[in-house]
């Protein structure tokens, strides 16, 4: 692990310039008052109680270079500092528009394509991308380490942040803004594709539904879906109560909805609950669920049946 | 008509009379200074406490100590309870009630009546507070809206309560500056006072023009949970960073009300310890001010990701840049008092050189929290967990600390295990360490704050930071043993243990009720240690 | 006479002279004013903000206050404060009865304040307008709420001097709480001052 995480896309290293000449101006003077500080406190540590000690009150030219050389260069950090951040907010003419959108807690992005996808972010590799922003509860935070951009998120405000991806590869995704109970789990991940394997994913199969349709039995595509698609974030698979019921145990039991009527948790019951969550609501919990109509393909809400019914 | 005199030759220590009523109706400003002592360390203990839990559920990635809704009610307390109940009236209410007449040579504070309301209206606000516990809000302690409108949390009761005790803040910052003004004995010019009555006063004034904000904020924020309206609501019109600005206009002051005290108390034990007058006396008292009158044109830099104009976040960048200033020249100040001293390294000692320590990593990290462009990257971070403990502990905390050792025998007349205070010093200065300085590049890693539950890839450094909280927990618990200890001792306090010229240490210890027989005259400052050169004179 | 002042120093056990003490008064009251503006001056501040973001609804919204209630209650406290400072004038010159018979006139002029306001607010609530309403409404309710609020403060202090002021506890030497007193009330006259052209006349 290197002390700062890799730099992944166009504006990481220039970030990491700031910090670091912070760092080595942070370090020398760290090091020269400690050392001052500890060589004057060995130096004239106590011998004797009549020790005889010099009535120095204070030295103005001593004020003014430890005034002035601390502000000269406080301000060309604030410059250089100001520099960066001018060209973090400036994205370039040709940066393609994404949309994000930030909800209690999970993440869902429109892309200028038509397409859509849930806690997955798709972006090609050396293309500037620009997200246009906005929550639909509380505030977010949208926030990728390795990319060094951070920018929160309001209801009823656009904000925007940009970015080029530099490598291909993973990355997460947090939410950085407190936004309640599930804020740790508001997670999604950042995949940068070669514009090869981009193109591909643009045309329409879809890399990972591609091949999570393919080659997965359906219980696994299930748990890769609950893992993938933000199920985690409020039902446990464990027999703990997060936000949602847990999953565990729960194909077969019976219960009761907000307004009396009684259930059971058969397969069309976990499907009307993916696809129309506020329709009915089990007694003691939120209508907080988002519908993941549009989301999760006829196959997928299958797996995940077949998932929950794994976890006994 | 003229000054009477106190014509009362028998010495009373002003701890003699025993009785609840005695206490709960008392105008003595030392009586006064106890009970916030004792109500302050209490939270203080309180909210450490909820601080090792919630350190312990962060030793691993998952969840298996509290849940996370748990977990967020742990640190909306710890930061609610820590920040408006423990840190911001702390040195302030309680050693600057007991400091500031004795200091300046007054009998009492200019509103002794006040200053008992005061400590009533600070109970009547923890009371609504711990009422407020009952269905604990999951806000964190900076209340942002949309979230706590809309939160099923009762937010209500423990803003009320936060509102309640602003009134406390605000008269008791009233009746310092009021007794600074016009309390001071003959002789004792405002370039003869102790350094802590110029942090004292700059404090006060912060809080008198500070608080009523985020007091209407909070009452906004009440009317907007309560009545329905809707400034901070969007779907009403109203905008959400508006809370922001309003409440970092006043919780940035505040960071220095917090700050500001222990400053004063850093200048007060360095000269007594080092046996030199302070260096650059007149630059540290004028900086004190100048920091908190730039603390009122700072407070966007919390808000440089949430949304506001680039070019306030400028504006704002420039201004917390220079704020950095001042606070630099005291460090320098207070090293270069050190120069040629004679230098004891006494448990208040090793606490103020701490403070100078820690709190320098503590600034310098927050120059990185000022340049914009590596604020995008660490905010909401671990890394400003990081700076803001360093600033908080290794600061307030470390002053406080300091003051409760350099001042135990003045306040008291008893002496504690000075051994034990060492090792206590010791065991804190260390597990303080351990504990936040993983934090810092926790935060530059990019783990964000606020998570009840994070990706493994953090969990060492994590562990580790659990791991120095237990260390820093053993401290505070040896040192609180050692100082409670200390009041049943049979050693009586000698009235001036370690040489110091203030006037609080030329009264019995402890100081009897009206604190000076006689209203003294003063003919020199305070810091004139060491040998004057004839030239000088 | 110098009896009863050094009475009233002796409650402070402080041993200052009545001097001191008004000294001391003065410089705290005035601290306590700029706390107060504070206060406001958050609420001014949202105002401010909303009104420019929302000038139309500002405009439209403040045509359904009661103009002729606001100018009748400006009218009072102006009236309210006049009196006040006749009564301190009065209580500086030994004049304890014409004192406490202005703080009288005040008291009920402050009442009459408060009848006002509450034909008002009962209208606001038949027209259905509450402050939830929209941001208007609820800066209206929630400045003037807060300054109503002062005004029950002030007179319940008022209340207080003006039965010491007929029992004779202050004269020309002493007269301390009257002046504290008539400073708050002057606030509040201002704090209304600069609410009633913001919110009924330049909507």
């Amino acid at each position: 692990m290197t002390w700062i995480p890799e730099a992944a896309s166009n504006l990481a290293g220039k970030v990491d310039g700031v910090i670091l000449v912070i760092t080595l101006i942070s370090i020398f003077f760290f090091v020269l008052i400690s050392a001052v500080l500890i060589y004057f406190a060995v130096k004239y540590r106590r011998r004797r109680d009549d020790e005889e000690t010099p009535y120095i009150t204070g030295s103005e030219p001593l004020e003014i270079i430890w005034t002035v050389i601390p502000s000269i260069l406080l301000i060309l950090l604030f410059v250089y500092g100001f520099v960066v951040y001018k060209e973090m907010r400036t994205p370039p003419k040709d940066a393609v528009d994404i949309t994000v959108t930030g909800k209690q807690w999970l993440w869902t992005f429109d892309y200028y394509n038509g397409k859509k996808t849930l806690n997955e972010l798709y972006v090609r590799q050396n293309r500037p991308v620009r997200m246009i922003m906005r929550a639909d509860d509380v505030l977010h935070s949208f926030f990728i380490p390795q990319f060094r951009v951070k920018q929160d998120i309001l209801p009823g405000r656009y904000t925007q942040l940009w970015f080029t991806p530099t490598k291909v590869g993973t990355y997460d995704l947090f939410c950085a803004e407190y936004c309640g109970t599930g804020h740790s789990q508001m997670l999604a991940k950042v995949i940068v594709l070669s514009p090869e394997a981009y193109d591909i994913w643009e045309k329409g199969i879809g890399v990972d539904e591609g091949a999570n349709v393919a080659s997965l039995p359906p219980a696994e595509l299930g748990a890769k879906i609950y893992k993938e698609k933000g199920c985690n974030a409020c039902h446990s698979i464990d027999g703990s109560v997060v936000i949602g019921p847990s999953f565990k145990g729960l194909y077969g039991k019976t219960g009761v909805f907000e307004d009396g009527s009684s259930y059971t948790a058969d397969e069309n019951y976990i499907m009307k609950s993916i696809l129309e969550p506020q329709e009915e609501i089990v007694e003691g919990f939120q209508p907080v669920m988002p519908s993941f109509k549009g989301i999760l393909s006829d196959d997928e809400v299958t797996a995940v049946i077949a998932y929950i019914k794994t976890l006994k | 008509m003229a000054n009477h005199t106190i014509a009362n030759n028998v010495y009373v220590p002003f701890l003699e009379q025993k009785g609840f009523l005695s206490w709960f109706l008392t105008t003595d400003h030392k009586r006064i200074g106890i009970l916030y002592l004792i109500s302050i360390s209490l939270f203080f203990l309180i909210a450490g406490i909820l601080a090792l839990l919630m350190r312990f559920e962060l030793m691993t990635p998952m969840s298996d100590f509290v849940s996370p809704h748990t977990y967020n009610v742990l640190f909306t307390l710890h930061g609610s309870l820590m920040v408006f109940f423990f840190i911001v009236p702390g040195l302030a209410a309680s050693f600057g009630n007991f400091l500031i007449p004795l200091m300046i040579g007054a009998p009492d504070v200019a509103f002794p009546k006040l200053n008992l309301a005061s400590y009533w209206i600070y109970l009547v606000g923890t009371i609504i507070t711990l009422y407020a516990l009952l269905s604990p809000a999951d806000t964190g302690w900076t209340f942002y809206t949309p979230y706590s409108a809309t939160t099923d949390t009762d937010v209500v009761m423990i803003t009320f309560g936060v509102f309640v005790l602003g009134f406390s803040s605000i008269l008791t910052g009233m009746n310092f500056i009021v007794t600074i003004h016009k309390m001071r004995a003959p002789g004792m010019t405002w370039h003869r006072l102790p350094l802590f009555i110029w942090a004292s006063y700059a404090t006060a004034v912060l809080q008198l023009l500070a608080t009523p904000v985020v007091g209407i904020t909070l009452l906004m924020l009440i009317a907007e949970r309560s009545l329905g309206v809707g400034f901070f609501d969007p779907a009403k019109g109203g905008d959400p960073v508006l809370f922001q600005n309003f409440f970092w206009f006043y919780s940035h002051p505040a960071v220095y009300i917090m700050i500001i005290p222990a400053m004063g108390v850093i200048s007060e034990i360095i000269p007594v310890f080092s046996r030199k007058p302070i260096f650059g006396y007149k630059a540290i008292a004028y900086s004190s001010l100048g920091i908190a009158f730039i603390s009122f044109l700072v407070w966007a830099h919390h808000m440089f990701t949430s949304g506001i104009s680039e070019v306030a976040a400028t504006i704002f960048s420039f201004l917390t840049f220079l704020v950095a200033i001042p606070t630099a020249i005291k460090v320098f100040n207070w090293i270069a008092t050190l120069y040629k001293g004679s230098i004891e390294l006494h448990s208040a000692m090793l606490y103020a050189l701490g403070f100078v320590f820690l709190f320098t990593i503590g600034g310098l990290t927050g120059v990185f929290l000022g340049a914009l462009a590596a604020d995008i990257h660490l905010h909401d971070t671990y890394f400003v967990v990081a700076h803001m403990h360093y600033v908080m502990i290794g600061g307030t905390v470390m002053g406080f600390f300091g003051a409760l050792h350099f001042w135990y025998p003045k306040w008291f007349g008893k002496m504690f295990n000075e051994s034990v205070a060492k090792l206590s010093w010791f065991l804190i200065f260390v597990g303080f360490n351990v504990t936040f300085f993983p934090q810092f590049f926790l935060g530059i890693q990019g783990m964000p704050r606020r998570y009840a539950t994070y990706p493994e890839e953090f969990e060492s450094l994590m562990a580790l930071s659990t791991y120095g909280s237990w260390i820093l927990g053993l401290g505070v618990l040896i040192m609180t043993v050692n100082l409670i200890k200390g009041l049943y001792s049979t050693e009586k306090a000698p009235q001036n243990p370690y040489g110091s010229l203030s006037l609080e240490w030329q009264v019995p210890s402890p100081p009897p009720t009206l604190n000076f027989e006689e209203i003294p005259t003063v003919t020199d400052w305070t810091y004139g240690y060491g040998k004057k050169k004839e030239v000088d004179a | 006479m110098e009896q009863a002042n050094m009475e009233h120093a002796e409650d402070h056990g402080l041993h200052l002279t009545p001097e001191q003490e008004y000294g001391i008064s003065k410089l705290g009251m005035w601290l306590f004013l700029g706390t107060e503006i504070m206060l406001f001056g958050g609420l001014f501040a949202a105002y401010a903000i909303f009104r420019a973001k929302y000038p139309e609804l500002f405009l439209e919204s403040h045509q359904e206050l009661n103009r002729e209630m606001g100018a009748v209650n400006t009218c009072i406290l102006i009236f309210s404060s006049l009196t006040m400072a006749i009564g301190v004038t009065a209580i500086q010159r030994g004049k304890q009865m014409l004192a406490g018979i202005m703080i009288l006139v005040t008291i009920i002029c402050g009442l009459g304040f408060g009848v006002v306001k509450y034909f008002e607010y009962g209208a606001k609530f038949a027209h259905h307008i509450y402050p939830d309403t929209n941001i208007f409404f609820s800066l209206y309710f929630m400045m003037t709420g807060l300054h109503m609020l002062h005004v029950f403060i002030g007179l319940a202090v008022l209340g207080v001097i003006m039965v010491l002021t007929f029992k004779g506890k202050f004269n020309e030497k002493y007269s301390t709480p009257v002046e504290i007193g008539g400073l708050y009330w002057h606030l509040v006259d201002l704090v209304w001052i600069y609410l009633f052209p913001l919110l009924y006349l330049v909507g």
